[in-house]
């Protein structure tokens, strides 16, 4: 940049300049094709599994277990039991992480991260179990559990987020006279989005394979058709089970990518 | 560049727009230290003025800067700017009427250069069009073209323009006062000298108040009105102007620190604008070339420094590269380095070493062209400057053995 020659000629009128020029929001090569490559998959499985369930030869127990309403059915719960269950975790740990950043609370912070790590590590079928016992069995009990289960990715990122925020730029932004509500929502919470989302990700992906066991307490979802297949010992109920979670956990993952990508405050 | 009283933020030249500051006592001893960072501190910085905070790591620099606009509250002590005390409104308050500049801009990344520009005059609750036109009014002030670079991203700026838009930010209520703790710390020697002329050139103008913490004497003797030299525990060693320090430190700590070589450190003290710029020539950008030439061969000139619509040189071609086009053409005018007038012979010597000319350019308010000045005129002057002083020491006799004592 140290450029005092004279300039060669013919010179062009350009928007060269010193600075990188880049766009604001950088897309990878890496980032497009995990954008692409699980639905093109999840598409072209879910499409063989079709393919199959409309050729094969099905005996009554497998037929009745396979029809399309019921798949449907089982489906839509397994969805909203993740998605219901990952909302209310947001709500909770994301505002509580945020306050375990602050002041006074500070000192908390490694104490809730203590049992929310405790939480997780409980095995789930355990906690559902235990939950079941206490509030009975359905749906908000399946979302209660899930959600206790899912909340330690997010608090963990929420706080690690905010504290990873540059401080010469939190002070910065007082030095101009933010108040300590403006230096949180304006600079500290947009800054920390990133590895907050990616807490909801993970969040999303552990609610969704947790979910196969809310069948137990009688909440419906996927694992209905896994655990069928158990108990009565049909091998392609089994598979269907599996294939089916596995497809949706990773639908729901890529949907927490684009989740990530989509929240990604513009320059950073 | 016209300007009238009223515009904001753009008084006349030498109109003072700078608050007074005084420090009474100021104390601060952090919990838990046995020595203050600062132990007492009494200072009056003039309204208008630039001070520059010199000393070593530690010795209590930024303790005392982040006190006067409250960053860090003192032990006891008291800080008045124009006679009020500083406690005497929110913290929040008075930090929107002090600009606050650090080192590498500090920029918000997630908000564009007019967003970062403008967060202390949304918070004071103006409305959208006075703040679009008081950024790029600042963009413009700092060097920046606003239609170029308003909408980006700190991401996409070099380390200088992102430390240009801190500046514009610290600037942007035009506050009476602006504080910078090491404010070019983070560029290379090129941009940081480029940097302390455009704050030179953007001070005459504006006539603040501006304390700069540094740690590199060099800058406080370029930048400073007067400089402030401290000790450890922020003890006064000196306070006085560039001129006073170099020729008579107070003692052996200020010697050491300001360093040796009287005729090197009038190079880092003499301005080029007091030596005779020379006047090759220049020509405006689209101007036909057949007329250039021609000027250019009557006056033995090999190369043109050419203008654009508002005076400022942007490219400096050699006479050959002129002949190749019809027209007189233009390059981004970041790409040509060139040198404010407040600039020390020591920047002259340092940008000539990078130049294909061994001249360089010298320019005045908003980057305006003044003239050009060349190595035989900054060694005629350090000749003339050592002849004297030779002159001056035969003159007062043995005096320089008594000044040392004291
Ligand atoms: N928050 C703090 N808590 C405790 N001690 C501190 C704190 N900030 C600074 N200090 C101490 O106070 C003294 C002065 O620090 P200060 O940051 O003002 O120095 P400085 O002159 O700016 O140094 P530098 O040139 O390295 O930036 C140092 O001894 C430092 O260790
Ligand atoms: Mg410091």
């Amino acid at each position: 940049m140290a450029e005092s020659r004279p300039a060669p000629v013919p010179v062009v009128e350009s928007d060269d300049d010193v600075a990188p020029e880049q766009s604001a929001r950088v897309i990878t090569r890496e980032m497009v094709i995990m954008l692409v490559v699980p639905p093109v998959l999840v598409a072209a499985v879910f499409g063989a599994f079709v393919w199959w369930r409309q050729t094969a030869e099905l005996d009554s127990v497998e037929a009745q277990q396979l029809r399309w309403g019921v798949i449907r059915s089982l489906m839509w719960e397994h969805v909203q039991l993740t998605l219901v269950s990952a909302a209310i975790v947001v709500l909770v740990a994301v505002p509580l992480g945020i306050m375990l950043t602050r002041g006074r609370f500070r000192a908390a912070a490694p104490v809730v991260v203590g049992i929310a790590n405790a939480g997780q590590a409980a095995p789930s079928v355990g906690l559902i179990v235990l939950l079941f016992l206490w509030l009975d069995g359905g749906f908000w009990t399946a979302i209660y559990a899930l959600s206790l289960y899912g909340i330690l990715p997010v608090l963990r990122n929420t706080i690690v987020g905010i504290q990873g925020v540059d401080p010469t730029l939190v002070e910065a932004g007082r030095g101009l006279g933010m108040t300590g509500a403006m230096t949180l929502f304006r600079i500290e919470v947009p800054l920390a989005i990133p590895v907050i989302m990616a807490g909801v990700r993970t969040s999303l992906v552990l609610i969704a394979g947790t979910a196969s066991l809310a069948c137990f307490i009688d909440a419906g979802g996927l694992g209905e058709i896994l655990q069928t297949g158990i108990s009565l010992f049909r091998f392609s109920l089994m598979v269907t089970g599996a294939v089916l979670i596995a497809l949706l956990a990773l639908l729901i993952e890529w949907l927490g990518r684009v989740l990530e990508l989509a929240t990604r405050p513009k320059g950073i | 560049m016209t300007q009238t009283e009223s515009s904001p933020g753009s008084s006349p030249e030498g109109a003072i727009s700078g608050a007074e500051l005084r420090l009474e006592n100021v104390v601060k001893r952090y919990p838990g230290q046995k020595a203050a960072a600062v132990e007492s501190l009494s200072l009056t910085i003039p309204a208008g003025e630039i001070v520059a905070f010199v000393g070593p790591s530690g010795c209590g620099k930024t303790t005392s800067l982040k006190m006067i606009n409250r960053l860090i509250e003192p032990t006891s002590g008291t800080i008045r700017l124009d006679g009020e005390d500083i406690r005497s409104e929110s913290a929040t308050s008075l930090r929107r009427k002090i600009g606050y500049v650090i080192q590498g801009g500090s920029l918000f990344p997630h908000m564009t250069v007019a967003t970062n520009v403008a967060v202390v005059p949304k918070m004071l609750g103006w409305d959208s069009k006075r703040i679009a036109t008081r950024v790029d009014e600042l963009l413009d002030l700092v060097g920046l073209d606003p239609d170029r670079y308003r909408d980006r991203y700190p991401r996409e700026l070099s380390g200088g323009q992102q430390q240009r838009v801190g500046v514009a930010r610290g600037l942007a209520a035009d506050p009476p006062v602006l504080l910078m703790d090491e404010p070019f710390g983070a560029v290379d020697p090129i941009t940081r000298q480029r940097l302390q002329d455009e704050l030179i050139s953007i001070q005459r103008e504006l006539r603040k108040t501006i304390v700069c913490v540094t740690h590199d004497i060099d800058e406080a003797i370029k930048l400073g009105d007067r400089i402030l030299i401290l000790q450890e525990g922020a003890k006064i060693a000196q306070y006085d102007t560039p001129d006073t320090i170099l020729a008579a430190p107070a003692n052996d700590f200020v010697a050491d620190f300001v360093g040796a070589g009287s005729s090197l450190k009038q190079l880092s003290l003499t301005r080029v604008r007091s030596l005779d710029l020379g006047q090759p020539t220049t020509a405006h950008v689209g101007e036909d070339t057949g007329p250039v030439v021609r000027r250019a061969e009557e006056a033995g000139d090999d190369s043109v420094v050419v203008l654009d619509d508002r005076d400022r040189p942007v490219a400096w071609p050699w006479l050959r590269q002129v002949r190749h086009n019809d027209r007189v053409q233009s390059t981004p005018r970041e790409l040509l380095v060139t040198l404010d007038q407040a600039a020390t012979l020591n920047d002259a010597l340092d940008t000539m070493l990078t130049s294909a000319h061994s001249k360089v350019i010298v320019t005045g308010d908003r980057d305006r062209y003044l003239g050009v000045v060349d190595f035989e005129s900054v060694t005629e002057h350090m000749r003339r400057t050592e002849r004297d002083a030779a002159q001056q020491m035969q003159d007062a006799g043995g005096h320089e053995a008594v000044d040392a004592d004291g």
